[in-house]
């Protein structure tokens, strides 16, 4: 007989384990979504194999949470795998929902991280320069490995996906609203992200704290000030991602007195994050002429990874092109 | 492509007020100049969105222009110094990603000069002509494996 509760698959890819934590940090939350649906399928913690899962018929998991970017083969083919069995995929955390942090590897490619990772570092003793291959041949037998990527993907680009939960991790209040309206058959429109469509900005405890006229002389780095605890991060000359960054995150990191990050993404209306961020960002730098902008720009460290920390492979222009990569 | 036969696709974000009719007037008077820059009007320099500077690049755009009214002549007050502003930080987040900053010009074209609208498309088509194509519309989609 067939077990009415509803089965749940949890699956990772290129990720930290964070969004794997976000789950058991639901604490006891955790024990009604236990109680409610039969957990499948979840490497990190629980003991079913890949070929459990293949056995299980098409169709009938009811939601699979798929967290981290897609950086390899296996990836790709555990996505397609689990696409297949499952009703609902929702790409679990900011990885899979925009690249991630690992995306950031996309200005690189596979010839120059494998020359940094497995010849350069001075950690690194190979003096036979082996690196890894898709297929050995070893005492007559072929060992094989995943295929590693010269790009990393979001989970969008592989696979058809039906919600997304942002954040870095995502919110335990995010998880368990989205979980409820699973079970309940409540959720919005296909392709949502499932958190309000507002800037993060509007639900900041600093925004009163904000100047009429915000505007910026200097940008300061986190380790050259001491922040004060109240003040709008970017009127104390602070890179702040607010502006172009969806809400709903719980505002952690601001009570943690540090600047938003940007995990949780650009809203609906935004295709580019990093973009949207640059633009509001230069039009509050208080310069017009030309030396002091170019001086106060040049003060800004790293501003492509800065301004796409966590959506570089879900923008506009994906990666660094390939044939720059040195 | 070939070199010789490479003709460089260019977009041009002019601004209704000063650029616009700087190349307009470039027009009437039959002053001829490389037709490479695809025209895009738009209100002012300010409205320009670093998104579409980046989507024309991915589109396969080999340069994109920016181009408005001198300083302290912009009809909103300041929207020309939020172009500069945008620009600047962009050719530097453009260059991160493999762009050279040649491909990414701005400048300032006022209503009454179309000699120098004509000489700015003809340098900006010349100066990427010797650049090449930048090719970027193929880049990243796919996995590279």
């Amino acid at each position: 007989m067939s077990d009415p509760k509803p089965k749940v698959a949890f699956y990772w890819c290129s990720s930290c384990g964070g969004c794997e934590e976000s789950i058991v940090d639901l604490g006891e939350d955790i024990l009604k979504v236990v109680a409610a649906v039969d957990i499948v399928y979840w490497p990190v913690a629980l003991d079913f194999k890949k070929k459990d899962l293949e056995a299980m018929p098409d169709g009938s998991i009811a939601v699979a949470f798929i967290n981290g970017s897609i950086r390899m083969s296996e990836q790709e083919e555990m996505a397609h795998l689990l696409r297949r069995k499952s009703q609902l995929v929702v790409a679990h955390g900011a990885c899979a929902h925009l690249g991630g942090v690992p995306g950031l590897a996309n200005f690189w490619n596979k010839e120059t991280i494998f020359r940094t990772v497995y010849h350069t570092t001075v950690s690194t003793a190979n003096p036979g320069g082996a690196e890894p291959q898709p297929e050995t041949v070893l005492d007559g037998k072929t060992l094989t490995l995943p295929e590693f990527w010269d790009t990393v993907c979001p989970l969008n680009a592989v696979i058809e996906v039906d919600y997304y939960l942002p954040g870095c991790a995502p919110h335990r209040d995010l998880i368990m609203s989205a979980v409820t309206a699973i079970l309940e058959g409540k959720l919005p429109p296909k392709g949502s992200v499932l958190a309000p469509n507002t800037s993060c900005c509007d639900e900041c405890s600093r925004n009163k704290t904000k100047p009429e006229k915000l505007v910026i002389k200097e940008i300061k780095r986190p380790y050259e000030v001491i922040f004060d605890p109240e003040k709008c991060f970017l009127a104390q000359g602070l890179i702040c991602m607010g502006p172009a960054t969806r809400g709903g995150c719980g505002e952690r990191c601001i009570e943690g007195n540090m600047p938003c990050r940007g995990c949780m993404g650009p809203t609906d209306q935004v295709h580019d994050q990093g973009a949207k961020f640059l633009s509001a960002l230069a039009s509050i730098l208080e310069a017009n002429d030309e030396k002091e902008i170019d001086r106060i720009v040049g003060s800004i460290d790293d501003p492509a990874g800065t301004f796409y920390r966590f959506s570089l492979p879900s923008s506009l222009l994906r990666r660094k092109k390939m044939e720059a990569v040195r | 492509m070939n070199q010789e036969s490479f003709e460089p696709r260019l977009v041009g974000f002019l601004c209704n007020w000063c650029s616009y009719t700087g190349a307009d007037l470039a027009g009437t008077a039959r002053m001829t100049y490389a037709p490479n820059v695809r025209i895009i009007r738009v209100m002012c320099t300010g409205r320009v969105d670093p998104q579409f500077v980046l989507k024309a690049f991915r589109e396969g755009a080999d340069g994109v222009l920016i181009s408005g009214c001198h300083p302290g002549d912009c009809h909103y007050q300041e929207g020309n110094y939020k172009a500069l502003r945008r620009h600047r930080l962009l050719t530097r987040l453009l260059e991160q990603f493999g762009i050279e900053k040649e491909r990414f010009r701005l400048e300032w074209v006022s209503a009454s000069e179309g000699a120098k609208f004509q000489q700015v498309c003809n340098e900006l088509t010349e100066r990427i002509r010797k650049l090449g194509p930048l090719n970027f519309g193929g880049n990243g989609g796919g996995r590279h494996v």
